[in-house]
């Protein structure tokens, strides 16, 4: 098992023709993804790479059985985009897209929440890889294989840094999943830490989070409440002065909130172990697997 | 992206949102003229992005032309908690019956904005907020309905502004909230929101964030960006399309990914270092952009070691390692360096630097090592 991308994943790409569209669902297809289809408006009737390319989402569950669709079309498109793929009656969209902007990603979560069943994840994510089944995004596979620690993060390569040192001691993953650094994420750490809890074969889940917010915090209590599987935490930007957007437009410390001692307080207080570094967060999850 | 005040009363004054009318001033003679244009009574206001510029005396009311000419002079390249102050805002003296406070916040935590308003105004409102929250009424509007004329209404009366009010402070939540939308902000704060001796509800400051990732929206707005109130390295950075921000030590740090860079500076300061700036130079980055982030970090005169802690995704080791290679060719760095190349192409990236080698470029194999070297380098020159 695995959470939210598998074999079963029959992947729409919106962007494919826009060159790191290209590249990255060609990489996916590689893996082993079913990547069925492409989206560019204007471009239907084409191929990428022997991926059709239809102009509409929803060509794209008619003709080729999308149930997934990777967002990867500029900032100033991307809202549409997903609304779109919502619209169609997809049911798992994973926005890679970085700078949108936050009324943008307001309006459409607002939206997508009116419809319980529709998942947005990210954006501004690397995406999902679940090894040796799916990898949906731009998260370099071959470091990760399969295993049982569940992995969720608001950061990309933070994420590669934690998985390759738990990789370097021979653990894997069910699951990787950014959930990205924008102010407001489709999927919150609380919805994959409850996925995470609900699989099977994830024996234990490790969150790295970073300033700005309260998701840490507020998944702190569900965990609390909710999981019974050993979770480890890290979060960055201890060092991040006040005020300051620190690369992802959510990690930024706004007067004394959104501080990672908080973050850090709020997770130990719940009885959940922060390393203070990655290598220390990946030695915590050993520990507590052998 | 923080305005000045005066940028947020004009960008209000654009909304219909009542302002007292003043001018800008860079020059003491051109604050004096502006004052006499005005007429005196006047204020002369400190334009920082900080708060507290009363207190530190970036705030003064001119009586005549000579306290004018004197409240500029002082004010102008006054130094307000490390902020210079290059701009002065002159307006008229407003009568103030009653301060207010209200703000519109776009509220991360509950995913939609929130709309605040208390009769507690002129004053630090998260002080407020601590002794006497329920004085703050509060209410959270769905994005997609919108502000209605009731929650205008439902917040003055939670707040206790007098029935004659009801409506005109409504009114102007409704128009700030427009103004939030419209603009695309994060932030307006209004402390304080006056009441004059005629009743006429009035913004006597203006505290506006905009959202960065909308400005290709609104080219008036991205156009207000104050390059002299940037720190020169940040300028240098926005200008090369880096994301760098600049901090007090003097360990230099390239990372990519903005989490692994956050990360990495951590790691220094546990290390014992003090972090000179975070720069995320980026997914897929080329060797181009490493030369400039590598001039983006030298440029601070405090560096007096630098550190590349890469973990390669998309990024491919060996580009880094051409990437410094044509730095050192280019930049000819004194200060050392200690670099870590792991993931994509990172066999191929080291053996490039081990051929290279390049004078005062040491390597680590793992991001705690590399910290520990770095952090020995800048204190000693050496490496432990």
């Amino acid at each position: 098992m695995s959470v939210l991308v598998d074999r079963e994943t029959r992947l729409v790409v919106t962007g494919i023709t826009g060159r790191e569209g290209t590249f990255h669902a060609t990489n996916n297809k590689r893996y082993g993804t079913q990547v069925v289809a492409g989206v560019t408006p204007g471009k239907g009737g084409q191929q990428v790479e022997g991926i059709p390319v239809f102009d509409t989402v929803q060509e794209s569950v008619e003709k080729a059985g999308a149930n997934t669709a990777m967002i990867f079309v500029p900032p100033r498109f991307a809202a549409d985009s997903i609304l779109e793929a919502a619209d169609a009656g997809v049911r798992l969209i994973i926005a890679i897209t970085e700078g949108i902007p936050a009324h943008d990603e307001l309006r459409v979560y607002t939206q997508l929440r009116r419809s319980p069943d529709v998942r947005l994840v990210g954006p501004n994510c690397p995406g999902i890889l679940s090894p040796g089944k799916a990898s949906v995004g731009i998260i370099p596979a071959s470091f990760f294989k399969q295993g049982n620690v569940g992995v969720v993060s608001r950061s990309g390569t933070l994420t590669y840094q934690i998985g390759n040192e738990l990789a370097q001691r021979g653990f894997g993953n069910s699951s990787i999943v950014g959930i990205g650094g924008d102010p407001v994420p489709g999927s919150s750490f609380i919805d994959i830490i409850e996925l995470f809890e609900q699989d099977p074969e994830t024996e234990i889940i490790v969150m790295s989070g970073e300033i700005g917010g309260s998701a840490e915090e507020e998944a702190a209590d569900y965990i609390a409440a909710n999981v019974s599987k050993p979770v480890v935490a890290y979060i960055a930007g201890f060092t991040a002065p006040e005020g300051k957007t620190m690369g992802h437009a959510g990690a930024i410390v706004s007067g004394t909130a959104g501080t990672a001692r908080a973050k850090a307080e709020a997770l130990e207080a719940k009885g959940v172990r922060v390393g203070r570094t990655p290598t220390e967060t990946a030695e915590i999850a050993m520990e507590i697997l052998s | 992206m923080d305005l000045l005040e005066y940028q947020g009363k004009q960008l209000f004054a654009r909304h219909g949102i009542p302002v007292p009318s003043g001018k800008p001033a860079k020059t003491v003679e051109a604050a004096v003229a502006a004052a006499d244009e005005i007429g005196y009574p006047c204020v002369v206001k400190a334009q920082v992005l900080i708060g507290g510029r009363g207190k530190a005396g970036g705030v003064k009311i001119a009586k005549d032309r000579a306290e004018a000419t004197q409240h500029a002079t002082d004010i102008l390249g006054m130094d307000i908690k490390g902020f210079t102050v290059h701009e002065v805002w002159i307006e008229g003296a407003s009568d103030i019956a009653e301060e207010y406070y209200a703000s519109i916040v776009f509220d991360r935590s509950a995913k939609a904005p929130l709309v605040m308003l208390s009769t507690k105004g002129g004053m630090d409102i998260e002080a407020v907020a601590e002794e006497d929250p329920a004085a703050i009424a509060r209410l959270h509007v769905d994005p997609l309905l919108g502000f209605q004329d009731f929650h205008g209404r439902k917040l003055a009366f939670a707040a206790g502004i007098p029935a004659d009010l009801i409506r005109p402070v409504g009114a102007m939540l409704a128009k700030l909230y427009a103004a939030f939308v419209a603009e695309e902000a994060m932030l307006i704060e209004v402390n304080p929101l006056i009441v004059t001796s005629d009743r006429d509800v009035r913004a006597l400051d203006a505290k506006v964030t905009l959202d960065g990732n909308s400005l290709f929206r609104h080219p008036d707005n991205a156009a207000l960006r104050d390059p002299s109130a940037e720190d020169p390295q940040e300028q240098m950075a926005r200008e090369r399309g880096l994301t760098y921000v600049k901090l007090d030590g003097d360990v230099g740090i390239l990372g990519n990914g903005a989490g692994l860079v956050m990360s990495t500076l951590d790691v220094v300061a546990q290390a014992g270092g003090a972090p000179a700036n975070f720069l995320d130079a980026g997914g897929g980055s080329k060797a181009d952009a490493i030369v400039s982030a590598v001039e983006v970090i030298l440029s601070d005169e405090k560096v007096r070691a630098v550190l590349f802690n890469i973990f390669g995704g998309i990024t491919r080791c060996d580009e880094v390692a051409k990437g410094l290679i044509e730095a050192f060719d280019v930049v000819k760095p004194q200060v050392p360096f200690v670099v870590r190349l792991d993931g994509t192409n990172d066999v191929e990236g080291r053996a490039l630097l081990s051929e290279a080698d390049l004078p005062n470029v040491a390597t680590a194999t793992t991001m705690n090592e590399a910290a520990e070297k770095v952090v020995e380098l800048a204190k000693t020159g050496v490496a432990a």
